[in-house]
């Protein structure tokens, strides 16, 4: 005799793996729908920062909730080490945004600056500007036309898809049941109660989570909640494997910890066109290489692009529906930046069957 | 196409390999020069640090790296030898910082 599941989570990317790892430690039994491998994996094509710097801009609920996903990472990546036996290959030195002008340079401070003000007068998290020297000392490979960097102690970097992977192992072990290949087609809400059709079959449970990323849009309608999300490009470089010379994560250039050097990124609005283009490589290759000179004669052995899942205005989304009670949705375009609480915060407010008031921000009614 | 009987009325040049003088035939790549020399690893891993030798010499499976005049990551399969050249164990991850 099978039991129905507590919850039933749609998508099993890094959001809903770890929404669902989270509901499973906290006892809930868990199942996830998970879609095809063809499908439009964010969680598979980012760029692995854990970046606090610039977030909040007009929404200050934002910058602490960065800042405590953040502060919550090395928790968070110590638990799931343990549980998965998966080297996250996180590290948290504290992040830089180089610029190349001295505009460029003007308008990061600003951006702080700004901050700072909708916050009441009191920065939500720690920041620095960085002289081209100062710069030059943390990096000594940057090149001359580096005018500076703004730098956060909060930002780090992980492998994310060893994230992945560590938060299904994680979900395996804690009886989580993953279902890959599971296409939802209807949600109905009947008795207190979702029935969630599938193409190979039908599921019932008394909550059910979405978390598909870019069919969030579809499947949110479908138990009355406002899922405005759309598909922006990013265009990445890999080089092969070099000597580490790169210390600090930067906002479009770090170094793995196997040593591939990852070149980053573009902002597109194609739709659901994810192929790369020559001529925007180029012009990464080109602005990153002024950066770091060292990188001109490296070898690039993999290129992709991929789609980020973004709210209407880069938000991102958690909200409980106010017609299907039981009903949320979980999504943003930093999957993993916000992993941690997404596993230690989120599923503690969904197995309670109320969001936390600091999430109050995150809610669709913005939209309206 | 040249008949390996003629191959020994070709031209000689001399390399180096990790400081050791090898022999090889003009024309030949560095990894046909070094396999004829049975001389090895080409590399070793950057992750598992293990010992490599080439596998398809077609320059697809970049296992047979080296260090070739100082630049790290050349595919020997895909180079030609020169006389003088001078070749080294590609030790994991190639160093850019020089």
């Amino acid at each position: 005799m099978t039991v129905d599941p507590d919850v039933v989570v749609i998508g099993g990317g890094v959001i809903g793996s770890a929404i669902s790892l989270g509901l499973a430690m906290r006892g809930k039994r868990v199942t996830v729908l998970d879609g095809a491998d063809i499908a439009h994996r964010a969680s598979r094509g980012n760029f692995s920062l854990i970046w606090v710097q610039s977030k909040g801009l007009g929404m200050p609920g934002y910058a602490d909730w960065a800042r405590k996903a953040a502060l919550s990472w090395p928790v968070f990546a110590e638990q799931l080490e343990r549980l998965s036996g998966v080297d996250l290959a996180f590290i948290q030195p504290g992040g830089l945004h180089l610029t190349l002008s001295e505009g460029e340079l003007e308008a990061r401070k600003r951006v702080f600056i700004r901050l700072r003000e909708q916050c009441g007068g009191v920065d939500p998290y720690p920041w620095e500007i960085l002289d081209a020297a100062q710069v030059k000392r943390m990096l000594p490979e940057v090149g001359p036309t580096v005018t500076g960097a703004s730098y956060c102690p909060l930002d780090g970097q992980a492998n994310s898809l060893r994230l992945l992977r560590a938060l299904h192992i994680g979900g395996n072990r804690s009886n989580v049941s993953y279902r890959p290949l599971h296409i939802v087609t209807t949600i109905e809400h009947r008795g207190g109660e979702f029935v969630i059709k599938t193409d190979k079959g039908t599921f019932t449970a008394g909550k059910v989570v979405l978390t598909a990323g870019h069919d969030n849009a579809r499947l949110g309608p479908m138990v009355g909640l406002d899922v405005p999300v759309r598909p922006q490009k990013g265009e990445i470089l890999v080089t092969e494997k070099v000597r580490p010379f790169l210390y600090y994560p930067t906002i479009n250039v770090r170094q793995t910890d196997e040593g591939g050097v990852q070149l980053g990124d573009s902002v597109e609005e194609t739709g659901f066109d994810d192929t790369v283009d020559l001529r925007v490589l180029s012009a990464i290759a080109g602005r990153i290489t002024k950066m770091f000179p060292l990188l001109e004669n490296v070898n690039i052995v993999r290129t992709w692009g991929a789609l980020r899942v973004m709210p209407r205005d880069g938000k991102p989304i958690y909200d409980q529906s106010k017609t299907c009670p039981g009903a949320f949705v979980a999504t943003a375009h930093s999957g993993v930046s916000m992993a941690s609480v997404h596993m230690l915060e989120v599923p503690r407010m969904i197995a309670a069957g109320a969001l936390d008031a600091e999430l109050s921000c995150f809610t669709s009614e913005r939209f309206q | 196409m040249t008949r390996i009987a003629s191959c020994k009325s070709r031209t000689q040049v001399k390399f180096q390999f990790n400081g050791e003088t090898l022999t090889a035939f003009n024309g030949d790549s560095v990894a046909a020069a070094l396999l004829a020399s049975n001389a090895g690893p080409f590399r070793t891993t950057p992750v598992s640090h293990a010992p490599r030798n080439p596998y398809c010499m077609m320059g697809i499976c970049f296992d047979c790296l080296v260090t070739i005049d100082g630049v790290g990551n050349r595919q020997a399969c895909l180079c030609e030898v020169t006389d003088g050249m001078q070749v080294e164990t590609q030790l994991g991850r190639r160093d850019i910082a020089k």
